[in-house]
């Protein structure tokens, strides 16, 4: 029965249309399975081989497949909400509580999304504390952790922008604050709240812009620099897998 | 061929330049220009020109409403109409640490923020906590209706009362 099930998946795969989408056909050898990597626009940013030492689980705890999974719930989830909520004073506050009240699964989808941000922010640190003592940051992959530093700070100013959206007391203030530590910076403190904030107090100005920020402009940075991350896996050599390996670097 | 006659050989004189060193420069020195203008441009666009906030005059309404001796905030205004013996001022209610709004308590008679902890007197002078100065006063005024009016934009270095 196991061998049926199989024979119709081998079947699928060797289908015309199937093989006009996906090239490499079955995967009945390692030219073919590394070509299915090979040939998919997504998949190629990683290797086509990977040492089993650095899939197993202890290698990475899946850490930063982890924060990856999380951002993919935030993307989907955070699509959704925008269909309902209106980046405007004091609308938002509303459609916030319409989608804890009113929204089918919209309370849902709200929780998700927040849940899965503290999850995201917690993720990536844990991440980065354990590339941090396994050494997994050091030459050749000193660039990866520049690259991941940034999508730390992508990750927190994500967090801060979304932090406005619902536009209740805790938002309000915190911003608030946020925006009055920013104007701390030498000389051009008073500017850059200024532009931040489109004004000179947390108001309809703030809100829009921190609306772009959170939707557009940051997922867009967020994306580009994970596709540049794991890129520089493959390129680095593939997952660090400890001292005991060879490395690629030739060293 | 010599190497004289190819278009983009050193020129024989230091002074020249090379007909590609003359279109390199040109080319490096319009991108400049164009990245500052982009610079330029991209900042004047994300300072908007006109706010439409609150004005910053506020009408705190007729001196008699508050009782003498007596500490009062418009949460909306953020601001303190503050009357002693002598004649009123108003200070400012937003704390000069984060900018988080203060509260008045009477029981202690201090202005007290609810972010970090700082504390002020009923002159806006710091007690405690990380503010790093004292709680402006703003200028304040009669109007010909003897309204008192507050300037939430101007701070005042000396303080004056006004007297009713």
């Amino acid at each position: 029965m196991a061998n049926g099930a199989a024979n119709f998946v081998d079947q699928v795969r060797e289908n015309r249309i199937w093989r006009s989408i996906f090239r490499s056909g079955t995967g009945d050898s390692n030219l073919r399975r590394a070509l299915f990597v090979q040939q998919n626009v997504f998949l190629h940013l990683f290797s086509v081989k990977a040492r089993r030492r650095t899939i197993a689980f202890s290698a990475t705890w899946y850490l930063g497949a982890l924060t990856f999974g999380t951002f993919l719930i935030l993307v989907i989830t955070g699509i959704l909400l925008m269909l309902y909520y209106h980046p405007s004073v004091p609308q938002a506050y509303s459609d916030m509580k319409d989608l804890q009240y009113v929204v089918s699964s919209g309370v849902f989808l709200r929780n998700l999304h927040r849940w899965s941000a503290h999850a995201m922010v917690f993720l990536v640190f844990a991440h980065m504390f354990k590339v941090f003592y396994r050494g997994a940051y050091r030459p050749p992959r000193e660039f990866n952790w520049v690259i991941g530093v940034v999508l730390l700070l992508v990750t927190l100013l994500l967090s801060y922008t979304g932090y406005l959206l619902p536009w209740d007391q805790l938002a309000y203030w915190a911003v608030t604050v946020g925006s009055n530590i920013a104007s701390a910076v030498p000389l051009m403190g008073h500017k850059i709240r200024f532009l931040l904030l489109g004004g000179t107090a947390v108001n309809a100005n703030a809100l829009l812009r921190f609306y772009v920020l959170h939707c557009v402009i940051l997922p867009f940075a967020a994306v580009l620099f994970i596709a540049v991350h794991f890129w520089r896996i493959r390129k680095d050599g593939g997952i660090y897998a400890g001292e005991a390996s060879s490395e690629v670097t030739g060293k | 061929m010599s190497d004289e006659t190819k278009p983009g050989a050193a020129p024989d004189s230091p002074e020249e330049m090379s007909r590609r060193q003359f279109f390199m420069k040109m080319g490096v020195g319009s991108v400049a220009v164009a990245a500052l203008g982009t610079a330029v441009f991209g900042y004047q666009y994300l300072s908007p020109n006109v706010l439409y906030e609150p004005s910053p005059i506020v009408d705190a309404g007729k001196p008699d409403q508050y009782p003498p001796d007596s500490v009062t905030l418009d949460p909306q205004t953020a601001i303190y109409v503050v009357r002693t013996a002598e004649g009123f001022f108003a200070l400012s209610a937003i704390c000069t640490h984060l900018g988080c709004l203060t509260a008045y308590k009477p029981d202690l008679g201090i202005i007290a923020c609810p972010c970090h902890g700082s504390k002020f007197n009923k002159d806006g002078v710091k007690i405690a906590g990380p503010a790093p100065k004292p709680l402006p006063w703003l200028r304040m005024w009669l109007n010909e209706d003897g309204n008192l009016l507050v300037d939430r934009s101007s701070a005042i270095a000396i303080k004056q009362l006004v007297r009713v």
